[in-house]
């Protein structure tokens, strides 16, 4: 009984909050010209074009340069001078959308699935376009994500989503880009602290190349079967990984140590597949390796502490200059529980303090990120035939002091900045007539 | 096994006879003996100052009746000649539990997540702490123990101090021999000391779930004692403080097992005018000073970390230096006490093999630690304490009769231990070796046709030997004392042997045996002549490098501890947090610790100049709400928990520290975590990285309490929650129960106050605590009424901290300080009636179910409102960058650069009540200031310089130096390390370096459940060090 009373009174809550934000409402499609003039456009190639405009024509860039005509009539016209324009930032991992509350009650989770090897699992239809993240990414610049399941082996597929839509089908932007694989730690635990005697010793690394080994097996099945052309019986966990063999999908590797990236290397060798590594906390000291087998890395945090006492203290801050160095592709990225992913450009803007130049760490959550997630045919980048994924920021947005965001365009749609914070924000201003 | 315990009963049965009690029927004919011996021409060690060449020990029954150089030998004594061997007084170890019934673990690991058990589970008049066994009588649950026994005769013992090791008040020890008779004869003193620990042991009791709980029930156990002896008779019988009270007079021992362990122990018995007798864990040396001023006299394990397996360098980047430089130099730690002139015994306890305390022993010997000196820690020292040096310690007469007869001197590598003679009794020990029997001899085979083949035999030791004949031939040989083996081929490469079996009897050997082809013979071996001694080459080279102790003993520590130096800072733009706003190209001198001047074109020819030209000097950041430097976080097994400190368990060698040192922190309030309504008393330190513990604290500062609200202290992350209170409901009458109790307390005492001594007049009023209970609780809840001590609070949702408020309106007093108040933004106005400081993350949100309704705005609305803002981070690594997360306040909601600066340095210094003190760049504060190469609100500023008390504590370019010397000195222990393996050294599986980083459990990586359990383990891990 009590336990009723409890998820009645959690219902009552959710209902309650959820009234917030019923009048943002996703923006209707615009067809035509629109123009972005005379800002300071930073492409996110690296280069930036000063006192530059861009003409977006059904919802994709037609035109960039400095003397664009703007016709006379009828069309949208937003004055970005002493502005910056970047593309839409992107956010390579996360559960946006299937997890509201990150230490939430387990009625309203849906990030992590039971069982281990679940290729067949599609973050996409979960995705809840009514999350109240959504609207605060919008507000900090952040255009599309990578929705990805977590479980503790195979965890599914990711997809990566618009973040202006009415439902899940409505925001997809490219469904089931990668297969999703946590490995199993390579590292020895400190014995249970209250144990009883000497316990056997336990080799992990045995047991976690063990664990590695049957993925391998899993996939060598899969490839077999995926060579029948009809079969007996259906397996939907085979079929949901056809993908990786013909490199429509990538295998998002999740990996924090060498010694589980090094294992990693191996689903190159001998699969051929795409490899991403995500997390990669010691990726900067095997960073040569990853490039010479085209392994790309999406970062964990950038504000992390370093992982040995040891270690210099600004480690995790310059890791993706040793990335940068090395020629490895990556992207940074910003999946924080406390915070909920709005601090994206602030991890980049650290890595520009720590050894990126700060064009470099604008394609580190942008180009980058779109060339890692497949999705660099259509966005990542301010460039001709793109989708028009713009925003407009008052100063550089890396810098959290002058990262205020104005506009914001997905598809050429101009998309509301409001969100649940700046509603509260504005009625608790109003409560107390201040300005 | 079975085989030895039939031996052992044997020779207990002997040993029976010998020592029969006259109160014991005996089963057959009596046997009475007076244990009559000399041991003649002896070198006697009577003690660790006084060696007798060619002397007599006379013993009888058990006793010495005489030593010396002159003695008559009696010609009823049975006489042992010596000659050529060493008397020693057998060791006495005061740590030990032989003989005490190993305390029953819990099966299970602590489970936070689990219904707490918030009473005893003890049965009878006990008092409410299972942890508190003062009434354990180590003498009544004694019983000897035939196989330890021996292994620790082996190793030279001949007396222990034994206790049961298990609980925070661990009751009585009992001085025992070690002598294989009826305990009634063993026990020398069956109440010879009191114990006591941090570790709570077996009790599964919740309460103390850490460190600092543990302090507060020993402070209020000593106090509940002292106040029982008036028996009150609202307490009735408690038998636990009865017992405790009882064993006061007896010397006092506390495991620490841990330096600063130690420190902290000491201080509890400073407060009750106790000096303990102290228990370390081996790792002193790296805080020797600190150490001698504890005054304590000292119980040192020997047990050295092992050389780890780490030729794997993707492991061996996983062991810290800390640990790295612990390994080489934990041999030190004997010396390093003897240099300091510290007292202490030697014990091995501790050792996971008994076998190789002497080996131990001897190592650090090697390290400089004096012959004289280890003897002394095993015998006169330990007696000393224990008030048994008139019985055992020394050979002299009237003593028992408990001593070695060795090879040589008792220390050294080559020695060997014959006997270990225990209360007048012989034990043997390598007794095999008593002749010598390191000769050469010529062994005589004689086969069934009477031919004769003649070898030979060159003897090494009892388990060493070669059989030659042209060539060595590969020999397997053992001796027993008196039982020879031999085996061997009759030529080099033949894989048949020849064995055999036989006696000793002097010079003589002889016996049978089967030839290569299995037929029997005969055979003998005569001695020839002494095995040549080789001269003793063995000399290790002991002047290798070492690694140095610095301050902190782990990485980017100090190689002394630094002193304060003239400062001026040139030409910098100094954002001052006061009236004079930003200044730009402006000069500050520092001088002995505080700012001396803020101008332009200042100069001082004693200071040393920085350049700041181009830079922002700000004052230091002021972290309001922090959990570094802390050995626990949260005492979370009751609701009201004010009696506990975090300023008992400051950590001072938290790498923490030094980092945030580098994102310009130079102050930090360490606050218990949020785990229940009334948490812990909160402790402001200064970030002087190399310090200890007291070092840190910030002196003269006003106490705080850290008090915390919703689902945290309803325990929300645990399933099965039977801890009051549930709900908010339950919060508000804990907070009301809490304080109207305090007002009754304090009521009471007023009351008992007021009574006079009788008789006299304007006489002195009679101290309260003969009626009233004193209660570390309630009186820091008095301090709080009285505005002594001032809250901090954890608070989220509008409705706890209305009520709060209310509550502390209700008792007199205001909030100081709503620290996190995610939802501040919606009562700002009652917040600003009611007076308090807010202290706010910047845009936290969503991370549980209570900040849903959490905004960046918060902090903007707040300060808008005219409240006392700080930005605070809670967290380990956002304590590095608080000078971003004020900027963002410049983004969510337009406040200026300048106060946004504010809310990390002069809000914070105000809402902690020392901004008269830091916060500001101001002469005549603190010189608390931080370089920053850029616009200190920017991402891409970094601290340069951030210095605390005039002090550079932090300097980005000798950083850079200390990180390559961090790799070198690594570098040079592993080959080290790598080295013993390839040496042969046995070494332990590799085990990465524990880094633990605690917080305040309120999100998802340290729920609470999490690093409570990080605080139980802090204390396991301490205990097992």
């Amino acid at each position: 009984m009590k336990k009723v009373s409890h998820s009645i009174l959690l219902l009552l809550f959710f209902a309650i909050t959820a009234t917030a934000q019923d009048d943002i409402y996703p923006a209707p499609a615009y067809k035509g010209l629109l123009f972005i003039t005379n800002g300071t456009v930073h492409t996110g190639t690296g280069q930036v074009l000063d006192n530059t405009t861009i003409q977006v024509n059904n919802g994709k860039i037609e035109k960039i340069g400095t003397n664009i005509p703007l016709p006379a009539d009828h069309v949208k016209v937003f004055d970005a001078k002493g502005k910056h324009v970047y593309p839409g930032l992107i956010l390579s991992d996360c559960d946006l959308g299937l997890r509201e509350i990150a230490n939430g009650v387990r009625g309203s989770n849906d990030y992590r699935e039971l069982g281990e090897l679940n290729p067949n699992i599609r973050s996409i239809v979960s995705y809840n376009t009514d999350s109240k993240i959504i609207n605060t990414l919008k507000a900090n610049g952040i255009l599309l994500a990578n929705i990805t399941p977590q479980g503790s082996f195979i965890s599914g597929s990711s997809s990566v989503v618009q973040l202006d839509a009415w439902n899940w089908e409505d925001a997809a932007y490219k469904t089931d880009n990668g297969i999703h694989v946590t490995f199993p730690s390579f590292l020895p635990q400190r014995g249970p602290r209250f144990s009883t005697g000497q316990q056997p010793p336990v080799d992990i690394e045995k047991q976690s190349l063990q664990k590695i080994d049957a993925l391998k097996s899993f996939f060598s099945e899969a490839k077999s079967y995926l060579q029948e052309n009809e079969h007996a019986q259906t397996n939907l966990k085979f079929a949901a990984v056809k993908g990786l063999f013909d490199k429509t999908q990538k295998l998002f590797i999740h990996a924090d140590q060498v010694k589980q990236m090094l294992a990693a290397v191996d689903f190159v060798k001998e699969f051929g597949f795409a490899v991403v590594i995500v997390g990669g906390n010691e990726s900067w000291q095997i960073a040569p390796l990853l490039k010479q087998h085209n392994i790309a890395v999406i970062l964990g945090p950038e504000h992390a502490l370093p992982a040995t006492e040891d270690d210099d203290v600004d480690q995790p801050y310059k890791t993706p200059a040793a990335l940068q160095k090395a020629g490895v592709l990556f992207a940074l990225n910003d999946n924080t529980a406390n915070t909920r992913f709005r601090n994206l450009s602030f991890n980049a803007g650290t890595a520009a303090a720590y050894g990126l130049t700060k064009e470099e760490a604008l394609s580190a959550i942008t180009l980058n990120a779109a060339r890692i997630l497949g999705i660099d045919d259509k966005t990542g980048s301010i460039e001709v035939g793109k989708d028009a994924n713009i925003i407009v920021s008052e100063g550089d947005i890396l810098d959290m002091k002058s990262s205020i965001v104005t506009y914001a365009f997905i598809q050429g749609r101009m998309v509301s900045l409001a969100n649940k914070q700046t509603q509260l924000y504005e009625r608790y201003m109003g409560k107390y007539g201040l300005k | 096994m079975k085989r030895i315990l039939a031996f052992l009963a044997i020779l207990f049965m002997l040993h029976d006879q010998i020592c029969a009690q006259q109160t014991f029927p005996v089963n057959g004919v009596a046997d009475e003996r007076s244990g009559y011996y000399a041991f003649t021409n002896a070198t006697v060690v009577k003690d660790a100052q006084t060696t007798l060449q060619q002397a007599v020990v006379i013993i009888k029954k058990g006793k010495i009746i005489a030593a010396g150089t002159n003695i008559a030998v009696p010609e009823d004594a049975v006489v042992i000649d010596c000659k050529g061997r060493y008397i020693v007084p057998s060791f006495i170890d005061i740590y030990s539990d032989y003989g005490i019934p190993a305390p029953q673990r819990s099966a299970a690991p602590f489970n936070y997540s689990a219904p707490a058990q918030l009473t005893s589970n003890t049965k009878g008049a006990y008092g409410w702490n299972q942890a508190i066994k003062a009434d354990v009588n180590g003498a009544a649950v004694f019983a000897a123990d035939a196989i330890k026994a021996k292994s620790l005769r082996d190793i030279g013992f001949g007396t222990v101090l034994t206790h049961q090791k298990d609980g925070i008040a661990r009751g009585t020890g009992a001085v025992v021999s070690l002598a294989d008779i009826k305990e009634n004869l063993t026990i020398i003193k069956e109440k010879a000391s009191a114990h006591y620990s941090f570790n709570k042991g077996t009790s599964t009791q919740s309460y103390p779930g850490s460190l600092m709980g543990a302090i507060a029930l020993l402070r209020q156990t000593y106090l509940d004692a002292q106040w029982y002896k008036s028996n009150p008779a609202s307490e009735g019988v408690n038998l636990s403080l009865k017992a405790w009270n009882d064993l006061q007079s007896l010397p006092q021992i506390f495991e620490a097992n841990d330096k600063w362990q130690d420190i902290r122990a000491d201080r509890i018995g400073d407060e009750f005018g106790i000096q303990y007798i102290i228990k370390g864990g081996g790792n002193e040396y790296q805080r020797i000073q600190e150490i001698a001023k504890t005054k304590a006299v000292y119980i040192l394990p020997v047990n050295y970390p092992e050389a780890m397996d780490i030729e794997d360098p993707d492991d061996a980047k996983r062991i810290s230096l800390n640990d790295l430089k612990h390994w080489e130099l934990a041999v030190t730690n004997p010396a390093a006490f003897e240099r300091a002139g510290i007292s202490f015994c030697l014990t091995p306890a501790d050792l996971k093999d008994t076998k190789s305390f002497l080996t131990n022993v001897r190592k650090a010997i090697e390290a400089g630690l004096s012959e004289t000196k280890a003897l002394e820690a095993l015998t006169k020292t330990p007696a000393t304490l224990l008030g048994i040096y008139d019985k055992v310690g020394s050979i002299e007469t009237g003593k028992i009769a408990s001593f070695l007869i060795a090879s040589g001197p008792v220390f050294d590598e080559k020695t060997t231990i014959y006997q270990n003679w225990v209360q007048g009794e012989r034990y043997d020990v390598n007794n095999e070796n008593w002749n010598d029997i390191n000769a050469v001899y010529s062994l005589a085979v004689q086969s069934q046709d009477n031919t004769i083949k003649t070898f030979t035999l060159a003897v090494k030791n009892s388990k060493s030997a070669a059989v030659i004949d042209r060539d060595t031939l590969a020999t397997k040989f053992s001796f027993n004392g008196k039982m020879v083996n031999i085996s061997f081929p009759p030529e080099k490469k033949s894989k048949s042997t020849i064995q055999l079996t036989g006696t000793v009897s002097g010079n003589t050997w002889m016996g049978n045996g089967t030839n290569a082809n299995g037929m029997p013979l005969l055979w003998n071996a005569t001695f020839v002549k002494a095995a040549e001694s080789k001269p003793d080459t063995a000399k290790k080279n002991t002047t290798s490098l070492l690694a140095k102790i610095t301050y902190p003993f782990g990485s980017y520590g100090w190689d002394g501890l630094p002193s304060a130096h003239h400062i001026l800072i040139k030409n910098a733009t100094v954002w001052t947090s006061d009236d004079a706003g930003k200044l730009d190209n402006t000069d500050v001198l520092l001088k002995d610790g505080k700012i001396a001047q803020v101008g332009k074109n200042l100069s001082d020819a004693s200071a040393i100049i920085i350049d700041g030209t181009g830079k922002h000097l700000t004052a230091g950041i002021i972290d309001e709400h922090s959990h570094i430097a802390t050995a626990s976080i949260n005492e979370g097994a009751q609701s009201v928990t004010s009696e506990v400190r975090i300023g008992d368990n400051i950590n001072p060698d938290d790498i923490n520290i030094y980092r945030q040192l580098s994102g310009g922190v130079t102050t930090s309030h360490i606050l218990h975590g949020s785990a229940n309504t009334i948490g812990g008393q909160t402790q402001l330190i200064k970030l002087r990285w190399g310090a200890d513990d007291e070092g840190l604290k910030f002196k003269g500062a006003d106490p705080f309490i850290k008090f915390a609200l919703g689902e945290n202290v309803k325990r929300t992350t645990s399933a099965a929650n039977n801890r009051f209170p549930d709900t908010r409901m339950g919060v508000e009458q804990v907070l009301t129960d809490a304080f109207q109790r305090a007002k009754d307390y304090e009521n009471a005492i007023a009351k008992a106050s007021a009574v006079k001594s009788p008789g006299k007049k304007g006489a002195a009023s009679v101290s309260p605590w003969n009626t009233v209970r004193r209660d570390l609780e309630l009186d820091a809840l008095v301090e709080i009424m009285n505005k002594k001590r001032f809250i901090t609070c954890h608070s989220y949702v509008q409705t706890e901290i209305t009520y709060t408020m209310r509550v502390a309106e209700k008792f007199g007093f205001r909030v100081n300080t709503f620290t996190h108040i995610l939802e501040g933004y919606k009562v700002a106005d009652k917040l600003k009636a009611h007076g308090s400081n807010v202290s706010t993350f910047s845009d936290w949100w969503a991370y549980k179910t209570e900040v849903a309704d959490a905004i960046a705005y918060n902090a903007a609305i707040m300060q808008k409102m005219g409240l006392n803002v700080c930005i605070n981070s809670d967290d380990a690594e956002m304590a590095r960058r608080l000078n971003q997360e004020a900027a963002k306040t410049v983004k969510y909601g337009g406040i200026s650069e300048e106060d946004a600066l504010k809310m990390v340095t002069i809000n914070p210094a105000k809402a902690l009540h020392i901004n008269d003190k830091t916060g500001s760049i101001k002469a005549g504060k603190d010189a608390d200031v931080v370089l920053w190469s850029d616009n200190p609100l920017s991402i891409y500023a970094k601290a340069e310089k951030t210095i605390v008390d005039g002090i550079i504590y932090f300097d980005s370019e000798k950083d850079l130096l200390m990180r390559s010397n961090i790799a070198a000195e690594r570098n040079r222990i592993i080959q080290k390390m790598i080295g013993e393996k390839k040496s042969g050294t046995p070494t332990a599986p590799f085990k990465p370096s524990l880094q633990i980083v605690l917080g305040c459990g309120e999100h998802q990586h340290d729920g609470d459940s999490n690093h409570d359990d990080e605080t139980a383990g802090q204390l396991e891990e301490n205990a097992t060090n």
